[in-house]
């Protein structure tokens, strides 16, 4: 095999005594879009920055494009798109006068650049609104905006730092359609996101990050069928503690949340015929999914 | 971590395109800039230059508004440098993260800071220059050497813009530069011969003033505003270069300290 566009290995990066990034390994191969989930403060965006070389690590190694990092990251983020977690797309700037600003930061020759710009702007839904400014665009607009920026130099890896939160779901969608056309074109992608679908709906593989380490990894159905039971059950509604006692024995594994009670099954035909003679309790049956993987590995509690 | 927060910078002409920026941004607002520029020392010299000139005897042999003219050209250049590397490259830096976008590319932080100084410099060159063809095109300074005064001026603009940036790279805040102006350029402006002869000072500001680059920078202007040639050109100039490469440097290692940790 060739080698892989990222590899990552012991790497470590300690904040005021507190190792936000705790010794992690992967590595990315090309043409594959990479997820890095985690809960809020996992050392997803740390571990980033890190591999772009922005960021001094307090141990290990990391070679993106063949390159070490973060000692030849410049030559290596030649090749790279970047979209941050917050915009900082140039307010003084308009729409086209950004992505003619940003090629230039590349190296790249104007008439280059401006060959590029209408499938640019094509690509991310903004043209006839070149000249633009910043501060007139939605979120939406901006964060596609942004999307076309790091595409300027057509680069082999584009980074995606929580690339549609905050988005509504137009927006989201629009964003995941052009990610998955970035994938047919064979650019390799590696995201952070705490958007359990969409990793489910772009990622051939990921991992699951939490404080700092790596905890599980594989693609989500390997995941999913590796980690949990098949069918959830959702419950709630009066008495349900008392159905949960009662179907505890045939249920698999049940776990009582608040008010809810969440049965994990290998089998449901038991359950759901069970809640058949319960007409005061209110259910959900459905596949398990990657976010039933993230909470069981990760917990229920808050990250702030 | 450490080792490289004081590394050597890797200079390269990258840094061109972090200037460029600021041109194109500055171009679409360079009327209003160049006049605000020019209208705030321009009222200083002619208010006080004939306000407090017309109470007074020549100083020096001249009048108190060619005096103060000297002192003019590049005590301007000295805040029009230090407020674009401060307030201008904070805001780039801090508020709008543009600083942020641009390490995304193939670009290092010593390109930024360095393109942030020598943009920092342009400006400070246009304000330097615009109060320096006015006075000479008013008569208030002689022609003979008013060519001679545009490296002074860029000397100017790189020590001030350079220790600028070592100040926005410490910033918590806008505040912040509020003490830097009150404890260093205000005190600077006075000690540095702008206003008066510094001979007036008791002898130990005079020793203090001797270690501040725009001492250096009136001493080489103003005789040359007056048709003649300063002594001691090159320690003249040296002391605001040695501010402008240690500067340079300081806000470098800063920087990375505050924004690659």
């Amino acid at each position: 095999m060739s080698e892989a566009v990222l590899s990552v290995a012991g790497l470590r990066k300690r904040y005021a005594g507190e190792e936000v990034v705790a010794g992690i390994d992967f590595e990315v191969q090309a043409g594959e879009c990479f997820g890095l989930l985690g809960p809020n403060g996992a050392g997803k965006t740390t571990t980033l920055k890190l591999c772009l070389g922005l960021i001094e690590p307090d141990a290990g190694e990391i070679r993106l494009l063949g390159r070490p990092v973060p000692a030849a990251a410049r030559e290596a983020r030649q090749r790279v798109g970047v979209i941050p977690q917050f915009d900082n797309l140039d307010p003084d700037f308009s729409v086209r006068e950004n992505l003619q600003v940003y090629g230039r930061y590349f190296g790249m020759k104007r008439s280059d650049i401006e060959a590029r710009i209408p499938q640019l702007l094509e690509f991310a839904g903004l043209s006839g609104r070149e000249g633009a400014k910043i501060q007139t665009l939605s979120g939406g607009m901006k964060r596609r905006l942004t999307l076309a920026r790091a595409l300027v130099n057509d680069p082999e890896v584009v980074f995606l730092d929580e690339p549609t939160t905050g988005l509504d779901p137009q927006a989201r969608h629009l964003i995941w359609e052009r990610l998955k056309s970035l994938k047919q074109e064979g650019k390799t992608l590696l995201l952070t996101t705490h958007f359990l679908e969409e990793a489910e709906r772009l990622c051939s593989r990921l991992v699951i990050m939490d404080h700092g380490r790596i905890i599980a990894l594989g693609s989500p159905r390997e995941l999913i069928a590796k980690h949990i039971e098949p069918h959830v059950v959702e419950v709630h509604g009066p008495g349900f503690e008392t159905w949960a006692e009662k179907v505890r024995p045939q249920a698999g594994r049940i776990e009582i949340v608040g008010e809810t009670a969440f049965c994990y099954a290998r089998d449901e035909e038991p359950v759901v015929a069970s809640l058949k003679t319960e007409p005061e309790l209110i259910y959900l049956h459905r596949p398990a999914n990657l976010e039933d993987v993230f909470l069981k590995l990760t917990g229920r509690d808050l990250r702030d | 971590m450490g080792t490289r927060i004081f590394a050597a910078p890797v200079l390269s002409l990258r840094f061109v395109h972090v200037w460029a920026r600021n041109l194109l941004v500055w171009r679409k607002l360079a009327i209003p800039s160049m006049l605000g520029n020019l209208a705030d020392p321009m009222i200083f010299l002619f208010g006080l230059g004939y306000g407090l000139g017309a109470m007074m005897p020549a100083v020096q042999g001249v009048s108190y508004v060619t005096f103060l003219a000297g002192g003019m050209v590049v005590s301007s250049t000295m805040y029009a440098a230090t407020f674009e590397a401060m307030y201008s490259a904070f805001s780039r830096m801090h508020q709008q993260k543009t600083w942020e976008g641009i390490l995304n590319a193939p670009i290092l932080l010593e390109d930024v800071v360095l393109g942030e100084l020598f943009w920092a410099t342009t400006k400070a060159t246009l304000s330097g220059v615009s109060i320096l063809v006015v006075v000479t095109v008013l008569g208030v300074a002689s022609p003979s050497y008013a060519l001679a005064v545009l490296p002074v001026i860029v000397v100017t603009g790189l020590a001030f813009a350079a220790v600028g940036l070592a100040m926005n790279a410490l910033a918590p805040n806008y505040d912040f530069f509020m003490y830097y102006f009150t404890l260093v350029i205000t005190p600077t402006s006075l000690l540095s011969g702008v206003f008066f002869p510094i001979d007036q000072l008791p002898g130990s500001l005079q020793a203090a003033a001797a270690v501040l680059p725009l001492y250096h920078a009136v001493a080489l202007a103003r005789p040359l505003m007056l048709g003649g040639v300063p002594h001691d050109i090159l320690l003249h100039l040296a002391v605001p270069l040695g501010y402008a490469a240690v500067g340079f440097y300081v806000a470098l290692v800063l920087t990375r300290r505050r924004l690659l940790k």
